[in-house]
């Protein structure tokens, strides 16, 4: 039995060589294909990523349970640590932020008095949706985010994603039970923001670095250290005043801004559902061109 | 005969283990650690795997699973389709072809081996991404994330050596 086995091996071998060879060869022009779909921003390779993430979210949303738990035995022990310090500061905060809330509660008295007064129709429908944060990017090409929320659960394309904080990018892919969300630092996001003290017009745009930059700032504009970023609202897609970061430095017109949320650790964010977002969004995270641009 | 036919399916059963457990690590590469700035210089765990198992057992990961985990891996990190999955075949395809350098010497000629196809696929990668984003993306934290991964591989081998030990002696 052993010996014609043998034999066959022995033949079978060069051709197995062979076949392995040819193999190797179509699986690298398969991806170098692929690359090239990607980058012509095509349908199919979205309904590819779709398929997959909406395939793994599950395990992900299972595996990624125990870190979250070993993150609050981590913080807990840390909060031990700190408490006495810790509480110092709250009662300190608490003071200054009763003071803002009795000055908060005046303004808002007053503001309703302004619009009675003029009529104003203020446009308030917001409402949205709660996703945990399953994934992210292992990688240093991108800054993305997985949720474990999808169109299912009434997420849509080009929503804007925030913390408590201030806003964390924009939805660019929704599956039917995951979605991805681009940070305000990839190299692909575009965020119409403005000053807010002055009102000046600009995009964030990020570089994949942890400050994303302020750029299109009208050659006139001064910006400082300390400045507060909200978004302008402008192209519809985002709501106007969401808070979205602090300018840190400006140097020779190249002015960076620190988000408000902690962009490298998230663990929750709500999806805003704004309405009347009808921009086009390019393909995935990973595509690029002008197309993608919020404006 | 029955004996002998579960003994067959219990080893066919083992041969699946380094692809799914190359897809699993792949998988877990991407989860949120909760680490500041950890995401954007995570290892690259498939590749220590991929490595790995390309020198002792390639037969049980032949190319179209490394592909097929690659793109598992392009799809969850957000990079182009396609990139990571020609990295993966390429590391798969020299180190097969090199393999009888590797097997049967130290730990440290593997290991220094690594070191050379980590710095390799992670260069490969910023090229072929910074190509098709058509820009030049900060090699910083490119070059931080070759290094983790070169630091991270006698882990992820001592946990696969033994995997192989207690699984794969029959298969």
């Amino acid at each position: 039995m052993r010996g014609p086995g043998d034999r066959m091996l022995r033949l079978a071998a060069p051709f197995r060589v062979a076949l392995q060879r040819f193999s190797f060869v179509l699986l690298v022009a398969a991806a170098l294909l692929l690359m090239m779909l990607a980058r012509a921003d095509t349908g199919l390779t979205k309904r590819l990523r779709l398929t997959i993430d909406d395939a793994v979210a599950p395990v992900m949303a299972v595996l990624s349970q125990p870190l979250r738990t070993v993150h609050h035995a981590v913080d807990a022990v840390g909060n031990l640590v700190y408490l006495h310090s810790e509480n110092v500061r709250l009662r300190d905060e608490n003071d200054r932020l009763l003071k803002w809330q009795a000055f908060a509660l005046r303004l808002e008295q007053q503001n309703t008095i302004y619009r009675s007064l003029l009529s104003a129709q203020v446009e308030e429908r917001r409402s949205f949706i709660s996703a945990r944060v399953i994934g992210d990017s292992g990688g240093p090409f991108v800054r993305t985010v997985l949720l474990n929320a999808g169109v299912r659960e009434g997420v849509e394309e080009g929503q804007a994603a925030i913390t408590g904080d201030g806003l964390v990018g924009r939805l660019v892919q929704a599956g039917e039970r995951s979605s991805r969300i681009l940070l305000l630092t990839d190299f692909n996001s575009r965020v119409p923001v403005a000053v807010q003290t002055t009102r000046q017009r600009a995009f964030l745009a990020g570089d994949n670095s942890n400050l994303p930059r302020l750029t299109f700032l009208a050659g006139n504009a001064r910006v400082r250290q300390g400045d507060r970023i909200v978004t302008s609202g402008d192209g519809g897609l985002f709501p106007p005043g969401l808070p979205v970061g602090i300018i840190t430095s400006v140097t020779q017109g190249d002015a960076r801004v620190q988000p408000y949320a902690a962009l490298d650790r998230i663990e929750y964010v709500r999806i805003l559902r704004f309405g009347r977002g009808t921009l086009m969004i390019g393909e995935h995270p990973g595509a690029s061109g002008t197309e993608r641009d919020d404006g | 005969m029955t004996a002998s036919l579960w003994l067959r399916l219990g080893r066919y059963a083992l041969a699946v283990v380094p692809a799914v457990l190359t897809l699993l690590i792949a998988i877990l590469g991407q989860l949120p650690f909760g680490i500041p700035h950890f995401a954007q210089v995570t290892p690259a765990f498939s590749l220590m795997a991929v490595y790995y198992w390309s020198i002792y057992r390639p037969d049980l990961l032949p190319a179209a699973v490394v592909f097929g985990i690659g793109l598992v891996q392009d799809v969850l990190s957000g990079t182009p389709l396609g990139l990571f999955a020609m990295a993966l075949v390429l590391v798969r395809g020299i180190v097969v072809s090199q393999r009888r350098v590797f097997l049967g010497k130290t730990f440290a000629v593997e290991w220094w081996g690594f070191f050379l196809i980590a710095c390799g696929t992670v260069g490969f990668t910023w090229l072929v991404a910074s190509l098709f984003f058509v820009a030049f993306l900060p090699p910083g934290p490119a070059v931080v994330q070759a290094l983790m991964t070169f630091a991270c591989y006698p882990f992820l081998m001592w946990f696969l050596s033994h995997t192989q030990q207690a699984f794969l002696r029959t298969a």
